[in-house]
């Protein structure tokens, strides 16, 4: 029960219930689908980019707490980021949710990555890393040009 | 086939003594009691197949159907026997109608792959439900990319009952082939194959049930069904993983051409052409996976054994049970409810994702699926992307259900 409140923490457990920038964006110039093949969830990331920054984020789609949170979270932080920090942010997160080593931390990124430290709870549960870091991997995939992603 | 800790067929199980033919129901979660609901997805094994296994290796195993020496006839024996025990168990009419695959997945491929490419034609139909496994809908698309057939799908109801009446309005002149599951997975509907076999046979179209679903739970007899071909895996019937049975008419098979090429499956090689050995060999290309189908084989003597009229009582009783405990769980929406139906209980909870569902449960010690269960359109059908599934299994009890509804109150605490 300890890991199981250390995964679903309130702030996750808010994300999910109220998610933030939740809906497609229209018009937007970067858009990815992400699918996660081992349960059928779908999440799709809209990215408006205007100087190397992100200037408007948004996501949709269905899925889990933690997916949905993860992707709630991920939208507040991108806003007003430029690109090349937001590739570094998806960097640092994905290694604190798959390594047991503490992520190498990104400058001027300090704040974002204590504030993800509340989805570390996932390394205890490794059947629901991929539900974490699927958003992530969509916008990076969006950032790229590419239309679509999965995490298998 | 060792004696079972079982009592006469015509009482009730006594599931005290089955569970203690499972090792691993004596494990532990983090200290807790496993509740392991998800036979659906893979059922656990008794130490009679294990035994069996072991013993192959230990004392009689080499490759079949090859050496002069003691051993390989041993070893050929104890496969062959097992092909019998299959037949018996499905009441095939011949032993050669039993063909080994990896599981039922490759049944279906097989089927689609050399029935399907020698007889089926551009514009031909093949007939399937909404509730299909993504196992007997796949390899049909790969085949009408290939040919050209055209694939029509039968649709269920609110509740994941097959709609007869439309099924068979589907049915037309151009229709070759019915490809039907014989109970959901992911609904534990029970699809009247009888019944569409019947119908099927009386206009030449020829059959295949996916009866992974049906061989754990039913009493099945092929002829009795009058299907053309009967697929299912092994280890959803108490046996090991890599084993599967495709059953199929003697005169389909016949007419077949192989699937794979290799040894085992010839006759006579040149390096100009090469003659097929009889059924079953033909399909059976390469080593087989020779413990595997002993196994499978220990699997269902100790099924039958126990008694399939029995399992299916017990087991229709456990799913009333929990069916109607779960219907009074706050927040639960029960999913397939068909009239007949069993071993399946899928649900959502209002607010909760399924993954969640069973994430919180699992700390609980308690097994169940969450997700898609291979099965996506019917999930579509349904407009779901996901169910949680509580599976019953031959160990199945009462206080597993109520374990389960103990863990979803749980999750009402965790997810408010």
């Amino acid at each position: 029960m300890s890991d199981l409140r250390e995964l679903y923490q309130e702030v996750i457990l808010d994300h999910n219930r109220s998610p933030r920038n939740f809906g497609a964006l229209d018009p937007c110039d970067h858009k990815a689908d992400g699918h996660n093949p081992l349960c059928g969830d779908t999440v799709t990331v809209y990215l408006t980019i205007a100087d190397g920054i992100v200037s408007d984020v948004a996501f949709d789609g269905r899925g889990c707490a933690i997916s949905v949170a993860s992707a709630s979270m991920m939208t507040e932080m991108v806003k007003g980021m430029t690109v090349a920090d937001a590739e570094r942010l998806f960097q640092s997160f994905q290694h604190l949710c798959t390594e047991d080593t503490e992520p190498e931390v990104p400058a001027g990124l300090e704040d974002e990555m204590d504030v993800l430290q509340v989805l570390s709870g996932v390394r205890a549960f490794p059947m629901r890393v991929k539900c974490a870091t699927l958003a992530w991997h969509t916008m990076s995939a969006a950032l790229h040009g590419n239309r679509e992603t999965s995490t298998e | 086939m060792t004696a079972l800790a079982v009592a006469a067929k015509a009482e009730p199980l006594d599931v005290a003594a089955i569970r203690a033919d499972f090792p691993i129901l004596g494990e532990k979660m983090d200290g807790k009691d496993l509740v392991f609901l998800d036979s659906a997805a893979s059922a656990q094994k008794p130490r009679q197949v294990l035994d069996a296994m072991r013993h192959v290796y230990e004392t009689s195993y080499a490759n079949v159907h090859r050496g002069a020496y003691r051993l390989s006839a041993l070893a050929t024996d104890a496969f062959e026997g097992a092909r019998e025990t299959v037949r018996a168990f499905v009441n095939a009419e011949r032993a050669e109608e039993i063909i080994f695959t990896r599981n039922a997945t490759e049944a279906i491929n097989l089927v689609a792959a050399t029935h399907g490419r020698a007889f089926l034609k551009e514009g031909d139909e093949v007939l399937l439900t909404h509730m299909e496994h993504h196992s007997n809908i796949v390899p049909w698309q790969l085949l009408r990319d290939a040919t050209g057939i055209v694939i029509k799908v039968a649709p269920i109801d609110d509740q994941g009952n097959l709609v007869m009446a439309d099924f068979n309005a589907l049915v037309t002149e151009r229709t070759r082939l019915i490809a039907v599951t014989h109970v959901s997975n992911a609904l534990g509907t029970i699809v009247p194959v009888h019944e569409i076999c019947q119908m099927a046979r009386e206009r030449g179209i020829v059959t295949l049930i996916d009866g992974s679903q049906g061989v754990p739970h039913l009493p099945v007899d092929v002829q009795d069904i009058g299907c053309d071909f009967y697929a299912f895996t092994g280890h959803k019937v108490y046996g090991p993983t890599g084993i599967g049975v495709l059953y199929g008419r003697a005169e389909r098979l016949d007419a077949m051409p192989p699937y794979q090429g290799g040894g085992e499956m010839i006759r006579t090689v040149t390096f100009e052409t090469s003659t097929y050995a009889a059924l079953p060999h033909k399909f059976e290309a390469g080593t087989p996976n020779i413990v595997g189908a002993i196994g499978l084989g220990a699997a269902l003597d100790y099924v039958s054994a126990i008694g399939r009229e029995r399992i299916a009582a017990n087991e229709a009783d456990l799913l009333a049970y929990g069916m109607d405990r779960l219907a009074q769980v706050p927040g639960l929406r029960l999913i397939g409810t068909a009239q007949r139906k069993l071993a399946v209980m899928s649900f959502v909870v209002d607010g909760v994702h399924p993954h969640d569902v069973g994430t919180v449960l699992d700390s609980e010690g308690i097994a169940i699926r969450a997700g898609h269960h291979c099965a996506q359109p019917v999930m579509d059908r349904l407009g779901l992307t996901a169910t949680a599934r509580a599976s019953l299994g031959i160990y199945s009890t009462r206080d597993d259900i109520d374990a389960l509804v103990d863990g979803l109150g749980k999750v009402r605490e965790v997810f408010g």
